[in-house]
């Protein structure tokens, strides 16, 4: 027992922890500028944001502890009671819980608030470890699919109901997990077409989907055929199908939407392809055409889904995020406040204390979702470049500690930790610079917020614990 | 072994690339780009909300009913705030140095960053003042807003009111902020969305001593205010003025209906209240006043108050009749005093008997409408008086009563029309008839209507069997075209042959023999077609009630009076209607002496002297 515990402190990743105590420290330094005034001077002052994480912070290092104490075995062996007692926190706070910013995803105890979606990530990644190293997973099975989607998706489905969109999106960061772990590409590339499609199907008008798929399917035809002359008897087929169904609509005037004509030209002259490529055994046409209507049946449901099914405050958000309504004293104007301050920081910043556009007439969530804006002002794009670096070092020495476990629980759960903090660090700091979408989740141990920051630290330090016990892990 | 170890160079490459592409952005937008920084060595910048002016208010014919005056919001952002000169600034506006402090300290609270309200509407005098000497008091600036301004006293209930949102609004409509104004009522509210125009953001670089320097990126991320949409009401301005006039010191309403279009000419509710009092920062104040005045002047009665509709009910009962053909034009029905069944009576008046229909609705004989709703009702083809009721009260609905009418005018009531259920309840199935229900027949017992929807029942008639939904929006100058649910003719149930029959007895109720029942609404070359009506009213004196429309033959306007505790129809209601229509056809008043009898008439101090000899 003695001789076990002498090792886990001897065999822990000093390098992240060192990182994560930088992080930390860049972090509250942060909060403390962006909420500083003169009014109120003591770093301890709890009435204060500052005051208030140095308190979440103290907290932290307890957390650790505890993490450290717990045995190694305890994750893997109470993985699914861990999974299912947060899916009951999660239900239960749509019912019970205190609706801050339209979301209804806190806990109230006295003046203590907590975010139990924040630490379901935790949860999940535990129980995706689990489930994936238990037995011989493999992708090719449809029923362990299913159960990963299931996994995943439940989560998802809660948070999204708790209309906190932002913390829902997070969970689909695990498809780096699934990839590394042996996921098929075609199932990435399945899920990314079904995203473009969705966006690109309420951005542009479904007219200019149809060409574009149609040109597409062809394009792809003419890779896999090569011959001039297949290509130009397909194009010649399409357009006097086309024709003949536009002239027939204007002579008997059937008062058709050009959308339908040329959707009923494509089935006709699909029928007269698939007839000569069924003589000439070029079976993959079938292919690229089923994927060819999938994709134009899946753009029109779309709308339908939008429409109909949506609510209309998520019909606005999404419409936000897409950028399809503006609202320029909305979420487009805090982008272009974050830009003016990060911007105003130039090449070495105003120094600590001294930002003006952070401080007079900044967004509301300064201390929280924006908090790189004061990082950026303040110290420059010396600041901003040794944050995204130390953030660098850490994924890439996660992925580094992951890959060198025996356990396949602790590899797959290390590539959780990394994907979880990649997916917040591409997203958080990109809205700041106007790159991504305007999603509210917190930059990992720089936000205010002592959910988002227990939960990172409890992430973390669990795979730094694992990491401490590889020689004894085998699974 | 691990067959897709390969795969975390991907990973990595996938990190190290976006990486890449974060930093490279974040050198073109900190080193490169130096737009930003000219903004940001000493300067600020602050954001002007645009707020755009209100639309204005026309009634029909187009003359102005409600404008904008202009009124100066004193703003300040705590964290610019520097030492000042406090008691020349408390005098200028006129504040004391308590109330300085304790504002100042609201705002801190609020935010140190954000402007916040300092000092609501200046007078344009103050604020010529305070503009000189602005520059000395650094965090302070003035926003311009405008208020609403009334040309006369009248229509407070339609025109509605505007208020400042609370933070419930803000919450659930984000495009409303704090201290932004909202229709609250009336026009105001229905009309919202066209009145307030779109709010415009002007960004400012402003220097240390607070004066505006120019735009913020030469107005690249301003956008403009986009002034309110004008409206024009179906509203008559000199009618509405002239009915308001006619109801002083009686409580009820007038409502009066163009039956060709539906638009609302006149909607009088007394007491009523001056639209003036509900602005700007008396608003509060007077607002509570009203609301404590024991003659609910708040209360829209025209919309919002339901009466039994008395003997004009007759109209409907005659009609469901001759649809049902259980009535004929020459039906003819004796009375004796009233209609007798077991040891109770409906009372009637003394007149001619036997009487068929149109002598019927001239006299207003109880009897007769008895035995016209018991055949209705107990007609044989039907297997229960519970069928021949849902039968009846499809009719009754059919002509907008019982319902609300989804007229453009946000709190009107739907009344009440009494279903079986509510018998079943209170007699239990099967156990009530069209005995238990009789007094319906003379529309009195359970019925509850709104003086728009008896106006409505009215225009229909006028109209031989459809009608408009009411409505009080003629035009917006934004749009082509009003709501098109305001252009469909809705039919009743009733065959439109039948309309003239019962118009011929309402035409007697007015021109007939003495003994009609409203000669006193008689004019000079017009033929009114009217019916009057009396509500029993089990808290006092009865409702007097009058529908009309005239002319006959194409009518221009139907209408309906209520006078609470005013007796007989024909005694305050029909004269009052009469008046109505003469000032609406004939622009001016004949009968100088009916008006006077109407404008002397006090119910309402009157009734309060009563009570007091008690």
């Amino acid at each position: 027992m003695n001789k076990r515990k002498t090792n886990i402190w001897n065999n822990i990743d000093w390098i992240t922890v060192l990182l994560y105590i930088t992080l930390i420290i860049f972090g509250w330094l942060s909060i403390y500028s962006a909420v500083y005034n003169d009014g109120h001077q003591s770093i301890f002052d709890i009435t204060q944001r500052y005051g208030k994480q140095l308190l979440w912070i103290s907290a932290s290092f307890i957390l650790i502890l505890i993490v450290f104490l717990i045995d190694v075995k305890f994750y893997s062996l109470f993985a699914y009671f861990i999974y299912i007692a947060t899916i009951l926190l999660l239900i239960s706070v749509l019912f019970l819980g205190k609706e801050v910013h339209g979301a209804r995803s806190w806990f109230e105890i006295g003046n203590f608030r907590v975010q139990p979606s924040e630490f379901a990530k935790v949860a999940t990644s535990i129980v995706l470890a689990k489930y994936m190293s238990s037995y011989n997973q493999k992708f090719k099975k449809f029923k362990n699919l299913f159960t990963l989607a299931i996994i995943i998706l439940t989560p998802v489905v809660l948070i999204f109901l708790q209309n906190d969109t932002g913390s829902a999106l997070v969970y689909f960061a695990f498809i780096l997990v699934l990839y590394r772990e042996g996921l098929s590409i075609n199932y990435i590339f399945i899920g990314i077409l079904i995203a473009v499609l969705f966006i690109v199907s309420l951005l542009v008008d479904k007219l200019i989907i149809l060409f574009s798929i149609e040109i597409i399917a062809i394009i792809i035809f003419a890779f896999r055929n090569k011959k001039i002359k297949n290509i130009i008897i397909t194009l010649i087929t399409i357009s006097s199908a086309t024709f003949v169904v536009w002239g027939i609509n204007k002579i008997f005037s059937f008062n058709l939407s050009f959308y339908i004509v040329n959707l009923i030209g494509l089935t006709l002259s699909t029928i007269i392809l698939s007839i000569f490529a069924y003589w000439n055994k070029m079976n993959y046409i079938f292919i690229i055409l089923g994927i060819l209507y999938s994709s134009i049946l899946f753009t029109n449901s779309v709308g339908y889904f939008f429409n109909n099914i949506l609510e209309p405050h998520q019909q606005t958000r999404i419409n936000i995020l897409l950028g399809i309504k503006k609202d320029p004293l909305g979420t487009g104007y805090n982008v272009n406040q974050s830009k003016i301050a990060i911007g105003s920081g130039g090449f070495s910043g105003k120094g600590f204390l001294q930002g003006t556009q952070t401080k007079f007439n900044f967004v509301p969530e300064q201390s929280t979702d924006f908090i790189f804006c004061t990082i950026g002002e303040e110290s420059g794009f010396i600041g901003t470049s040794i944050v995204i670096l130390l953030f660098v070092s850490l994924l890439m020495r996660i992925i580094y500690l992951a890959e060198r476990q025996r356990s396949k629980f602790s590899r797959i759960y290390g590539y959780c930790v990394a994907s979880i903090i990649f997916f917040h660090f591409v997203i958080n700091i990109g809205m700041t610079i106007g790159i991504t979408p305007v999603i509210g989740i917190p930059l990992p141990f720089f936000s205010y917020g002592g959910s988002s920051l227990w939960a990172f630290t409890i992430l973390l330090f669990i795979f730094i614990r694992l990491d401490a016990s590889r020689l004894d892990l085998f699974a | 072994m691990d067959i897709f170890k390969q795969r975390k160079y991907f990973i990595q490459i996938i990190i190290i690339l976006i990486s890449i592409i974060y930093i490279i952005r974040l050198f073109a937008l900190q080193v490169v780009d130096t737009s930003y920084k000219i903004s940001a060595s000493n300067n600020v910048l602050r954001h002007i909300t645009q707020y755009p002016a209100r639309g204005l208010v026309y009634d029909r014919n187009e003359e102005l009913l409600v404008y904008n005056q202009a009124a100066y919001d004193l703003m300040i952002v705590p964290r610019q705030l520097e030492a000042f000169d406090t008691t020349d600034f408390c005098n200028i506006i006129n504040i004391s140095k308590q109330q300085l402090i304790k504002e100042i300290n609201k705002a801190k609270k609020y935010s140190y960053f954000k402007p916040s309200l300092f000092l609501k509407q200046m007078s344009s005098v103050t604020y010529a003042k305070l503009q000189e000497k602005l520059y000395k008091y650094k965090g302070f600036f003035v926003q311009t807003r405008t208020l609403r301004k009334y040309t006369q006293k009248i229509a407070a209930h339609a025109l509605g009111y505007v208020g400042e949102v609370d933070e419930e609004i803000t919450k659930k409509k984000p495009y409303y902020k704090l201290g932004d104004y909202m229709g609250i009522s009336g026009i105001e509210k229905s009309y919202e969305k066209e009145l307030r125009g779109k709010k415009g953001v002007q960004i400012y670089l402003v220097d240390v001593h607070n004066r505006i320097k120019g735009n913020y990126k030469k107005g690249k991320y301003d956008t403009n205010a986009v002034a309110g949409a004008n409206i024009t009401t179906t509203l008559d301005a000199n009618l509405q003025e002239y009915g308001e006039k006619l109801m002083q010191n009686k409580k009820g309403s007038i409502v009066a209906i163009e039956p060709s279009t539906g638009e609302i000419l006149t909607m009088v509710t007394s007491p009523s209240y001056n639209p003036a009092l509900l602005v700007g920062r008396i608003r509060t104040k007077n607002y509570l006043n009203l609301l404590k005045d024991t003659l609910k002047p708040l209360f829209n009665r025209a919309v919002m108050a339901k009466y039994p509709p008395g003997s004009t009910f007759k109209i409907i009962t005659a009609l469901v009749g001759l649809q049902e053909k259980v009535l004929y034009k020459n039906t003819l029905y004796s009375c004796h005093g009233g209609y007798h069944y077991g040891r109770q009576i409906v009372g009637c008046h003394n007149h001619p008997s036997p009487l068929d229909l149109t002598h019927a609705i001239q006299y207003s004989c109880n009897a007769y409408f008895c035995n016209v709703y018991r055949s209705i009702i107990d007609n044989p083809e039907f297997t229960s008086a519970d069928e021949g009721f849902k039968v009846w009260r499809d009719y009754v609905t059919s002509f907008g009563l019982g319902n609300k009418l989804g007229t453009d005018f946000a709190n009107e009531l739907s009344g009440n029309i009494p279903t079986t259920k509510y018998y079943d309840k209170y007699y239990g199935h099967g156990h009530w008839s069209s005995l238990t229900t009789l007094s319906l027949s003379i529309g009195q017992g359970e019925l509850g209507i709104t003086p728009l929807q008896l106006a409505n029942m009215t225009s229909t008639v006028a109209n031989r069997g459809f009608y408009y939904t009411p409505h009080l929006i003629k035009k917006i100058s934004s749009k082509k075209n009003i709501d098109e649910k305001f252009l469909v003719q809705r039919y009743t149930k009733i065959d439109s042959s039948y309309f003239p029959i019962v118009i011929d007895g309402m035409e007697k109720v007015i021109n007939g023999e003495a003994g009609s029942t409203a000669r006193i609404a008689k004019i000079k070359d017009i033929i009114v077609c009217g019916k009057t009506g009396t509500a029993q009213n089990p808290h006092g004196d009865n409702h007097s009630i009058f529908i009309a429309f005239a002319p006959k033959d194409n009518p221009k306007i139907a209408i309906a009076v209520f006078i609470e505790n005013g007796g007989y129809g024909a005694r305050w209601a029909a004269p009052t209607a009469s008046l109505m229509i003469e000032k609406y056809l004939k622009k001016n008043i004949s009968r100088k002496w009916l008006e006077n009898y109407i404008l002397n008439c006090d119910l309402i101090n009157e009734q309060t002297q009563d009570k007091h000899m008690e």
